[in-house]
């Protein structure tokens, strides 16, 4: 065991592991995390807790993860290079294991430019692989990049994100392979929709014998209407919607469109529990986190095998 | 033709539009032109190929520098016609001064003035 | 080149409200090649800024001179004549920000002022267009990234991009903006070098950056 989390040991055990996500809040309510946590508790095995997402002020991932570990649930947390140096990343991941979080996501971060504080000066002093590298560094060297060895090492379950769907995409298969070269233990994707290219992808990382050498989760964010779907389809960069999807969601009532969209992530992930190179599933299911249950049970993975 | 046009015209020969530069127009204005105008050649026939696109643009960006004093961008202007529309300068001629005539004397005289009576 | 565009005449306009008689200074160096600062410029803002003051009703009095360069300590010396023989309640720089930095210093008691913001390191894409290509950052590395700088270009700095928000050959910040992973990776990939891009970048070495301080270059060979 790397670092024995939950996740981790779930993987070890051959099971179709499952994570869930949790924005903080744009305020200091703490009470607001217990609320949405609640939902999840139980259903996945740990829960990414998002690092000033979009770029928007919000309350400190590693703060967030240790209510969540008061609460009995597992966090990931998520680190982004956006905003901090090669000094601060280190301190915070030595801050991180000493509060007892184990799952680590290493992101570059999106760009201020479209969160709430664009004037300010970003950082990227490192990126996502090095971070990745700086994680494994101090977890099998005990060391910190400069070398210097670490009094108490801390022990990573080191994740980080992988977009199918942005290009150029015969890149992006090498950059999967880069990361795990990296050092990565686990791969969330983003969310997926176009499951043809999804298919391909995979493919092309099973076929590089990638997939055995990192365990691989697909991301699965449910559409809760037209309008969102459009919205993803159109202004998020790199995320890939298909027509058909959209078309059948026009084709219920507005108020079942909720409803239709629970139905496909269902849809995808049983046909994701089926493909060869996935381990796990990455429910996104933002603002929605009551309706994550239905979703998990629905595709079949509840009650979660017990692994402790 | 024998064509009258307004006499508040003070006009410039230069060679081709393209020669007139953004100083000039500037000048004019600093020097206390209510307005200044360019008429070139209808675009796609100067004899220079681009002359009078060059002018322009040029016009645009004085327009452009005077919207950022606050003045009005509209008491410089650029119109194309051919040699052989006699008429139409006329024309151009008396729908300028009527713009100009609305728009009122420029700023740049009267705040010197402004400055006289304040005294 | 150093590229720089002319603050707002508004801004400028407040700057030197209070003053009344001014050398307004242009540089012929990079500003004179992005059509900055260059002696025709100094022409256009000396005359913009004097219809504006008239029409507020305060006349100001502007002297022109361009320099060779400002950069040198040797063509603002060039300055000491004007500067001495005019009472000027300022000087304007129209080079990049070195340019008013080596002028206050020439000159102890003279205040300063600066009318472009200096915008980056770069060079002209078409006649009116420039892009920026480099950030300065002391170690020249683009021959590893098939000539193209991903410290300067890339919207996030990546070593090792591109990221996930490249679409279309485009960056996630603009449409305007090129992915210069993705361009990285076509060259590579016409030079037949992708497995290069196969390879982890590890940690940049920053010390020859701004973040090791302010940088000087000194050569004996040259130095007097």
């Amino acid at each position: 065991m790397k670092a024995g989390s939950n996740l981790e040991k779930m993987f070890a055990a051959g099971h179709f592991a499952v994570t869930g996500e949790l924005g903080p809040p744009r305020g200091a309510d703490a009470g607001h995390i217990h609320e949405k946590a609640k939902y999840l508790k139980g259903i996945v095995e740990s829960v990414n807790v998002t690092d000033c997402q979009t770029a928007v002020v919000r309350m400190a991932s590693m703060a967030v993860c240790r209510l969540l570990l008061d609460m009995g649930i597992e966090p990931n947390l998520q680190m982004v290079c956006r905003d901090r140096n090669r000094l601060a990343i280190q301190a915070d991941l030595l801050g991180a294991s000493a509060l007892g979080i184990k799952n680590v996501l290493c992101l570059s971060g999106d760009h201020q430019k479209f969160g709430d504080h664009p004037q300010a000066k970003n950082v990227f002093d490192i990126d996502s692989m090095q971070l990745i590298a700086t994680c494994k560094k101090m977890r099998d060297e005990g060391k910190l990049i400069n070398d210097h060895e670490c009094e108490g090492i801390p022990k990573f379950f080191i994740g980080a994100a992988v977009n199918p769907f942005a290009d150029p995409f015969d890149f992006r298969v090498t950059r999967l392979k880069k990361k795990i070269d990296a050092g990565v233990d686990f791969l969330q994707t983003q969310c997926i929709y176009n499951m043809e290219k999804f298919r391909t992808y995979i493919q092309q990382a099973n076929d590089l014998g990638l997939t055995e050498k990192c365990y691989i989760m697909a991301g699965i964010t449910p559409l809760k209407s037209v309008g969102m779907a459009r919205y993803m389809q159109k202004f998020v960069p790199g995320l890939d919607v298909p027509e058909d999807y959209i078309t059948r969601l026009k084709g219920v009532d507005k108020k079942k469109q909720g409803d239709e969209g629970i139905k496909i992530a269902i849809e995808q992930i049983q046909e994701m529990k089926e493909m060869k190179g996935i381990s796990g599933a990455h429910v996104m299911a933002i603002e929605w986190e009551e309706r994550v249950e239905e979703i998990v049970s629905g595709a079949g993975l509840l009650p979660r095998p017990d692994v402790s | 033709m024998r064509l009258n046009y307004p006499t508040n015209i003070r006009i410039i020969n230069v060679p081709c539009t393209g020669r007139v530069d953004i100083l000039h127009l500037l000048k004019a204005i600093e020097d206390g032109a209510d307005g200044v105008y360019v008429v070139g050649c209808l675009e796609g026939d100067c004899h220079y190929l681009t002359g009078n696109l060059k002018a322009r643009k040029r016009v645009n960006y004085v327009k452009k520098l005077l919207e950022e004093m606050g003045i009005e961008p509209g008491r410089v202007e650029i119109y194309n016609l051919s040699a052989a529309q006699g008429p139409r300068f006329a024309e151009i001629a008396r729908e300028f001064t009527a713009r100009i005539k609305e728009l009122g004397p420029t700023p740049v005289r009267a705040g010197g003035k402004a400055k006289e009576k304040a005294a | 080149m150093v590229v720089a565009e002319r603050k707002p005449i508004e801004e400028i306009l407040d700057m030197i409200k209070e003053f009344d008689k001014v050398l307004l200074t242009g540089c012929k160096g990079c500003v004179t090649v992005c059509n900055a600062g260059g002696e025709k410029e100094v022409g256009i803002l000396a005359s913009a800024l004097k219809i504006a003051r008239k029409k507020e009703g305060r006349e100001i009095e502007i002297d022109e001179i361009t320099l060779e360069r400002q950069c040198d300590p040797e063509y603002i010396d060039q300055l000491e004549d004007p500067i001495s023989k005019n009472n000027y309640d300022a000087v304007l720089s129209m080079a990049c920000s070195v340019g008013p930095q080596y002028i206050a210093k020439r000159f102890d008691t003279v205040l300063v002022y600066p009318m472009l913001n200096t915008s980056f390191i770069g060079g002209s894409l078409e006649h009116g267009v420039w892009a920026e290509f480099c950030q300065a950052c002391g170690s020249c590395a683009i021959h590893n990234f098939g000539g193209l700088c991903p410290i300067a270009r890339c919207a996030k700095s990546l070593m090792n991009g591109p990221c996930g928000g490249s679409s279309g050959g485009k960056c996630e910040i603009s449409p305007e903006t090129d992915c210069v992973w993705h361009l990285i990776y076509e060259r590579m990939s016409r030079l037949g070098q992708l497995d290069k891009l196969g390879n982890v970048v590890m940690f940049k070495d920053w010390t020859t950056s701004r973040d090791g301080g302010p940088r000087k270059i000194v050569r004996e060979d040259l130095k007097q």
